[in-house]
């Protein structure tokens, strides 16, 4: 599994669920993790959930690149 | 999300991003005469500033140096060693992950001990280990157990797992490491000059950001917590650059959406549960007191060490220079064996077998620089 990319969770049970990385699944532990829901992202470490993905935090991060890209943009035009 | 994760590689924002590094690097050697330096403390950090093109794009403006974070290439020789004499026992399976299996012990690899017959398994997800001591009753099987913050948790799952199911003949040769007293050591010692660190986004999760601020208060220098991919590589450098040229120390979390400020405190419980501080020795460095974590002695029975004794001589020496490789004092290419006598296919050190060694990093990614 790739380093750092987030696994979507596709099927929640008890203490593991199944993740689709890319196209391909695989069952994870998830009992670092109990606040889990289905559909969460999670980053995944040799077999186990260790980080829910925060999508807001995600996307600022985004943002924050654009923004640098742009002022960029802007001063070279 | 995969929108998100579509962007972190998006060159038409990669492109003016390395732009942008550069001129802040550029903006910092006018002002203070030389590049910025920072040491990327994380292995998987080391392959990702490689693999993404990041280190290659920077060379020339910003010293990226690898540090200690490659679990496999800071263990020393006597414990890989050791790791490997282990494995002779009869009646033993041992569970390992992928990057031992080739790494050099003094005499042999594990991979040669694999191919004259001993019973040695490659493990992905390693709570697998205690499934096989169950389907194994008659024999032992023992977990090696390396690894940094992120990987330790896992290594207590087993023990609840084991613990669970009333199994008996599980094991972990446990040799941890703890980031923390590496850094300190590094900033001690103070061989070499850095400007910051780029903080790893996996152990992060773990510690939590508030776990550096030591950083800031004993040594009045930056770190920034970053991720893997290309994006998030080029902000986090930028960052640091950016604190470097005002001069101040600050921890940034530059990876929030995943780390928080501190860290996974269902893990905390789990590693208060069963481990306790304990000495460790490094590569190339020596015993660094409280380094690691060991099993605490009520769980003495799921403790390798403690059950099963092994016989080493001294290691062997050779010219590797891995223990100079991960105290950032050279780079892979200033060791006379690189590319010559050490490669992929035959790799001298550990820093050349791991996945996450600098020297494997650097001969995948980075020798048309040189
Ligand atoms: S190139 Fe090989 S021999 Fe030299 S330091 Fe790296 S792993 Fe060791």
């Amino acid at each position: 599994m790739c380093v750092g990319v987030p696994a979507k969770v596709v099927k929640k049970m008890e203490f593991s669920a199944v993740v689709d990385v890319m196209g391909s699944q695989t069952t994870v532990g998830t009992i670092f993790v109990p606040e889990l829901e289905l559909g969460d992202y999670v980053i995944v470490h040799a077999g186990q959930a260790m980080s829910i993905v925060d999508e807001t935090y995600a996307k600022e991060s985004v943002e924050e690149w654009r923004k640098l890209v742009d002022a960029r943009n802007s001063e070279t035009v | 999300m995969q929108e998100i994760l579509k962007q972190s590689n998006n060159p038409e924002i990669c492109k003016p991003l390395v732009e942008a590094v550069i001129e802040k690097a550029k903006e910092f050697e006018e002002k203070f005469g030389r590049k910025p330096a920072f040491m990327e403390v994380c292995g998987s950090h080391t392959m990702s500033l490689a693999r993404t093109g990041v280190k290659p794009c920077l060379v020339d403006h910003v010293n990226l140096i690898s540090g200690p974070g490659c679990p496999v290439c800071v263990t020393d020789q006597k414990s890989i060693d050791a790791m490997i004499a282990l494995a002779e026992g009869e009646n033993r399976i041992i569970c390992t992950f992928g990057d031992m299996m080739r790494v050099p012990g003094s005499t042999k690899t594990l991979l040669d001990s694999k191919i004259a017959g001993k019973d040695i398994r490659v493990l992905y997800a390693p709570v697998e280990a205690v499934r096989v001591a169950e389907e194994n009753p008659d024999k032992e099987v023992i977990f090696l157990g390396i690894g940094f913050e992120t990987t330790i948790p896992i290594l207590t799952l087993m023990i609840g797992e084991a613990e669970k199911r009333g199994i008996k003949n599980f094991s972990i040769w446990m040799t941890t490491k703890l980031v923390e007293p590496v850094l300190r050591y590094l900033l001690d010692a103070g061989e070499v000059n850095l400007d910051g660190f780029l903080l790893p986004g996996h152990v992060s999760i773990v510690l939590g950001e508030d776990s550096y601020k030591y950083l800031v208060d004993e040594y009045h220098i930056s770190g920034v917590i970053t991720g893997f991919q290309t994006a998030e590589l080029l902000s986090g450098i930028y960052k640091l650059i950016d604190l470097a040229l005002k001069k101040e120390a600050a921890i940034v979390n530059n990876h929030p959406s995943v780390v928080s400020k501190t860290g996974n405190l269902v893990i905390h419980g789990w590693l208060d549960k069963y481990l306790t501080e304990c000495d460790e020795a490094w590569r190339g460095i020596g015993i660094i007191p409280n380094s690691g974590l060991d099993l605490k002695p009520e769980y003495d029975q799921y403790n390798a060490k403690k059950r099963f004794t092994v016989e080493i001589g001294e290691p062997r020496k050779t010219k590797c220079r891995c223990g100079e490789v991960i105290r950032g004092l050279i780079k892979p290419n200033e060791c006379s064996l690189f590319g010559k006598a050490c490669h992929p296919m035959n790799p001298i050190g550990p820093c050349m077998v791991s996945a996450e060694g600098s020297c494997a990093a650097h001969y995948q990614y980075m020798r048309e620089s040189f």
